[in-house]
């Protein structure tokens, strides 16, 4: 009998990109006002780039003040006929607009992992499902407000301002859209000037799903046009993006009487106690700060490891760093993709290089980056002062500080010394302690032994600095109505 | 003394295993990985039904599983009842591939320790290099870990040379943390490999009891530089699922771990599946259950 | 007849539980009593006993909270004149102390999220609350506004009645004797466009009620309200008591797994 000699097998995963031929990406796309696709009248069209590669994916047409005046208007003149239609006739609509994202999902996982540089997985497994969720849950609201607002006389606001910012696109525009409109409101929604192709893709299905003309308009655009939007005749304004912005904002509306809900910044801690399930607490900073290049909002930068453990977490998550897979974000196992665009690899490369100043100690992943696009290895600073900037400012990128503390009262205190109160990580198996910490942190999401979990039906939104309003849920429905007579 | 569990949170262990099943596996990763995970079957038959001629031609596939394809290694062991261990070891004989036998009372490991002892050293004379034993779940669900650890160190001395896996029945532990706990109560006592299921209870090498069970001898390792090895066994009977366990290796302990010496998959529908995936990245087509040899 | 003499009142700002005069030493004439003029600096003593008081207010249990609200009308049930006007406010003051235990049913609950988490949300205090009361009704519309900051957990520092202060800054007695806690609630009488600043643009201050009904106020209280993103609501008299309460609290969202 033949022996057969088990020669070592050097395992490793081949590229397995996804298919490019599943979306289709036009040369060129026009702002979506009324309706219709239509060219911009004082805007301007600007490339649309890939930030792994920097090849230009298309024309995208950016709108001008008289652009954004066009927009406004039509949603006025859809405003009453859309608040009139009966209210499951509404929700219908949105429930159709989900399906379609169900349908075209693979189109939009492509076009949403090449315009903003996210894993194809995030997009494919999280942002995309999500958004349709989204859609889909507050259809189901459209014909049950006078539930969600038992006793209380209500109405639609209007006409309503939307500013999404480039790191979650679809998901973001489905976050103000859908609960903008199953309350009866249309909609002027501004894209970020970095990522507007799903944004446009939604564009079409909402042409496709046959909402009446003017309902929702798409006009993507700079910082100006953002600018122009919320000073525009809206009836309330939402916006998702920095605090700098959103103070800003918070200023222009001073006075007018118009409805602002803000979703900003943050700084989010993520508390390790000694008793916790260390590998899954791991796993939980991994996704907290790695998940989408750490361009997120409730990202959990603040690392905070108990003294008696911190040794041996922060050991457990350098290797569990050095397994990242870094690189092609159409590839179906990178796990951390391209920095969204050259300002922000700017931003991040400066905020680290202050780190680094400031005396934090700097340990980056060596992993191989592409040649071009743009990208930034996973890194933690260990060593960090509470009064350090890395740990201060919102870095938006793939950099965690870790601090230690002794006690939870500590720990408290360290997680709420922060003008922001955005989220928050508690990892423990004393579920008592937990629901103490929990009840005890400034911040508006609190993950017990998990992290950046999303579901429509749970509000987000944050504390202090973090802004106000929520998203999600019968409270994310709130801001978009007028209440009494 | 009551026992001190090393916190696990199975939300998120089964979050982590779901996520790595994702990992798209193609191509040549796909050809390496089912020669990589050929290489660490342990083949299995458990079947009252046992006759020497079925372990015969079992083993004849375990040395050669696909004549056709000569880069098809041999699996790593073919794994019996004691009865057959004579049967095996003939057949295997300069073969490379090891006799493995389940010992102590499998699959419930309700009987004397002599009995196991007396069963494991028979086993052991008819020269099955590897022991597979079960636990007594009904000693470690009352709380009586020195038992369970006792009847470990017992049969690891009455293996001698042989290697002892220690099956802790996943399927009968009340939770992750248990799972955690056993398996370091199986590497104290002297485990040279810790085996999730017996194949014969409600659920087997799930991704998530795997998983908690590589961390625990990653653990280990780190902590005092021994290696232990993983068997996962039950229900990992297709390519998917084996290419989903090379995966948790991989991640969780690296490359160094990708070796029959560190990781086995206990199977028997298995191998058929990997030859048929094979055979598919070679000629193109899906293939049909006729085409490979049933044992 | 009587020879006795009056005890006149020397009116004064309620801060951190105390009756102090201002710490400036000014004071207005209103209506033939000394009023004392709040300044700057007394904003920054209120915001502080606010800030000190705001947590241990918002631990207390809804039930603790709700008698706390309930002692406050039946304090001032006894210094009523018997107007509609004190009628309205004590009756106000029942309806919030019953909401501290309701906040929670009403704006929270279970999450159904679509993965293996117990997630809720619930609302809890924003924090400190600063109050701009309207000139008139004097003490029907500072209680208008406070009885849900304090309802909703949160401290209150409030800016009474500019034309008509007396019996708001009265309304400090019967907060003294009603169990609320030193610092939960603070008066501060004076001159808007001195206090205006220094209150709402003061960044300990998590959010802003302002009755008032001025544009120019609005503009300017959003303007300084923008600096540290606070809160700002604008009830009118007729504004249901839900509406009052929601843009005094945060809504938070806890995520538990659910497994062993």
């Amino acid at each position: 009998m033949a022996t057969v000699e088990r020669t070592a097998v050097k395992w490793d995963y081949a590229p397995a990109p996804e298919s490019r031929d599943s979306a289709t990406i036009k040369p060129r796309y026009d702002l979506f006002i009324g309706g219709r696709f239509v060219a911009p009248t004082d805007g301007t069209v600007v490339s649309t780039v890939n930030p792994a590669t920097e090849e230009v994916l298309a024309e995208v047409a950016f709108a001008g003040p008289g652009d954004v005046a066009l927009a406004v208007e039509a949603a006025r003149g859809a405003a009453a006929g859309w608040a009139a239609l009966p209210a499951l006739e509404r929700g219908k609509y949105l429930f159709r607009i989900a399906r379609l994202l169900q349908e075209r999902a693979r189109e939009l996982a492509i076009v949403e992992t090449l315009d903003g540089g996210k894993p194809i997985r995030e997009s494919r497994d999280v942002d995309v499902p999500l958004a349709a969720a989204h859609f889909f849950s507050y259809a189901g609201w459209a014909d049950k407000l006078q539930y969600a607002f038992a006793g209380r006389e209500f109405a639609p606001r209007g006409v309503v301002g939307q500013v999404v910012p480039w790191n979650f696109p679809l998901l973001m525009a489905a976050w103000k859209l859908a609960p903008a409109l199953a309350t009866g409101n249309t909609a002027v929604l501004k894209p970020a000037e970095t990522t507007p192709l799903t944004a446009l893709l939604l564009a079409e299905i909402i042409e496709e799903a046959g909402l009446p003309d003017g309902v929702v308009n798409i006009i993507p655009g700079d910082g100006s046009a953002g600018a122009s939007l919320v000073r525009s005749d809206v009836d309330k304004v939402a916006f998702t993006g920095s605090t700098a912005v959103g103070k800003e904002i918070q200023r222009a509306l001073a006075g007018t009487g118009k409805g602002l809900t803000l979703e900003l910044g943050g700084k989010s801690a993520n508390i390790v106690f000694e008793d916790a399930a260390l590998d899954q607490a791991v796993e939980g900073i991994i996704e907290g700060i790695f998940f989408n290049q750490g361009h997120v909002c409730c990202a959990g930068s603040r690392l905070l490891l108990q003294e008696s453990v911190a040794e041996e977490v922060v050991r457990k998550l350098w290797a569990r760093m050095e397994r990242l897979r870094v690189g092609d974000p159409l590839d179906k196992n990178t796990d951390v993709g391209a920095i969204n665009s050259a300002e922000q690899l700017a931003r991040i490369t400066s905020m680290v290089e202050a780190g680094e100043r400031e005396g934090a100690t700097r340990r980056s992943v060596s992993c191989a980056l592409p040649e071009a696009g743009y990208w930034f290895a996973p890194t933690m600073f260990l060593d960090v002062a509470p009064a350090n900037r890395i740990a201060v400012e919102e870095i938006f990128g793939p950099v965690v500080s870790v601090t230690t503390f002794r006690s939870p009262g500590e720990a408290v205190e360290k997680a709420n010394n922060s003008a922001y109160g955005l989220a928050a990580g508690v990892w423990t198996d004393n579920g008592a302690k937990a629901f103490e910490v929990a009840s005890k942190l400034r911040a508006g999401v609190v993950w017990q032994n998990t992290y950046n979990k999303f579901d429509p039906t749970a509000a987000f939104g944050g504390y202090k600095e973090s802004g106000f309003g929520r998203e999600g849920g019968p409270a994310g429905l709130s801001p978009y109505v007028r209440f009494g007579g | 003394m009551s026992r001190s569990l090393t916190p696990v949170n199975r939300v998120g262990v089964d979050e982590r295993a779901a996520a790595l099943g994702r990992r798209s596996i193609k191509t040549t990763a796909k050809r390496e990985g089912i020669r990589l995970a050929t290489s660490m079957i342990d083949l299995t038959t458990l079947e009252g039904s046992d006759t020497p001629g079925k372990v015969r031609h079992l083993c004849a596939k375990a040395v050669c599983p696909d004549s056709s394809r000569p880069e098809i290694p041999s699996v790593a062991a073919v794994c019996v009842y004691p009865a057959l261990v004579e049967v095996a070891a003939a057949a295997l004989r300069g073969s490379g591939v090891a006799v493995a036998s389940v010992a102590t009372g499998f699959p419930a490991g309700q009987t004397s320790l002599k009995v196991k002892l007396d069963e494991t050293r028979e086993a052991v004379a008819a020269g099955a290099a590897e022991i597979d034993m079960v636990i007594s779940r009904d000693a470690y669900l009352r709380g009586d870990d020195a038992r369970v650890a006792g009847e470990i160190e017992a049969v690891k001395e009455a293996c001698g040379a042989a290697h002892l896996k220690v099956i802790i029945e996943t399927a009968e532990l009340p939770t992750y943390a248990h799972v955690r706990h056993a398996s370091e109560l199986a590497i104290a006592a002297g485990a040279d490999w810790i085996k999730t299921s017996t194949g014969k209870s409600t659920s087997g090498a799930t991704p998530g009891v795997v998983l908690v069970m590589l961390e625990t001898v990653r653990d280990h390792a780190h902590r005092t530089g021994e290696i232990v090895g993983v068997k996962a066994a039950g229900g990992v009977s297709n390519t998917k699922a084996a290419l989903h366990q090379l995966v948790l290796v991989k991640e969780t302990l690296g490359d160094e771990w990708l070796t029959p010496e560190r990781f086995r998959i206990g199977a028997s529908s298995l191998l058929n599946d990997l030859l048929m995936q094979y055979a598919k990245l070679d000629g193109g087509h899906y293939g049909r259950a006729e085409d490979f040899s049933k044992e | 007849m009587s020879s006795r003499a009056a005890v006149a009142k020397t009116y004064k700002l309620y801060l951190g539980g105390a009756f102090v005069r201002s710490e400036s030493g000014r004071t207005d004439p209103i209506g033939g009593v000394n009023v004392p003029r709040g300044s700057r600096k007394d904003i920054r003593d209120a915001v502080k006993a606010a800030r000190g008081a705001a947590g241990g207010w918002a631990k207390k249990t809804a039930y603790n909270r709700g008698q706390v609200l309930y002692r406050f009308a039946e304090a001032l049930e006894s210094r009523s004149d018997g107007s509609d006007e004190y009628g309205e406010a004590i009756d106000l003051l029942v309806h919030y102390a019953g909401w501290t235990d309701k906040l929670a049913a009403v704006m929270g609950g279970v999450n159904p999220v679509a993965a293996p988490f117990l997630s809720f949300s619930s609302p809890e205090p924003t924090g400190v609350v600063a109050v701009l009361a309207p000139d008139r009704p004097d003490v029907l519309g500072l209680i208008r506004e406070i009885a849900p900051a304090l309802a909703a957990g949160n401290a209150v520092v409030a800016v009474v009645s500019r034309t008509s202060p007396l019996r708001a800054l009265d309304l400090g007695e019967v907060a003294g004797v009603s169990d609320i806690p030193a610092g939960v609630l603070n008066l501060i009488s004076g001159r808007l466009d001195e206090l205006l600043t220094p209150l709402c643009g003061h960044r300990d201050v998590n959010a802003i009620i302002d009755a008032t009904s001025d544009d120019a106020v609005a503009a300017q209280v959003d303007e300084l309200a923008a600096e540290t993103v606070k809160r700002v609501s604008r009830p009118t008299p007729y504004t249901d008591s839900l509406t009052r309460l929601e843009p005094l609290v945060e809504l938070k969202t806890a995520w538990h797994p659910v497994g062993s």
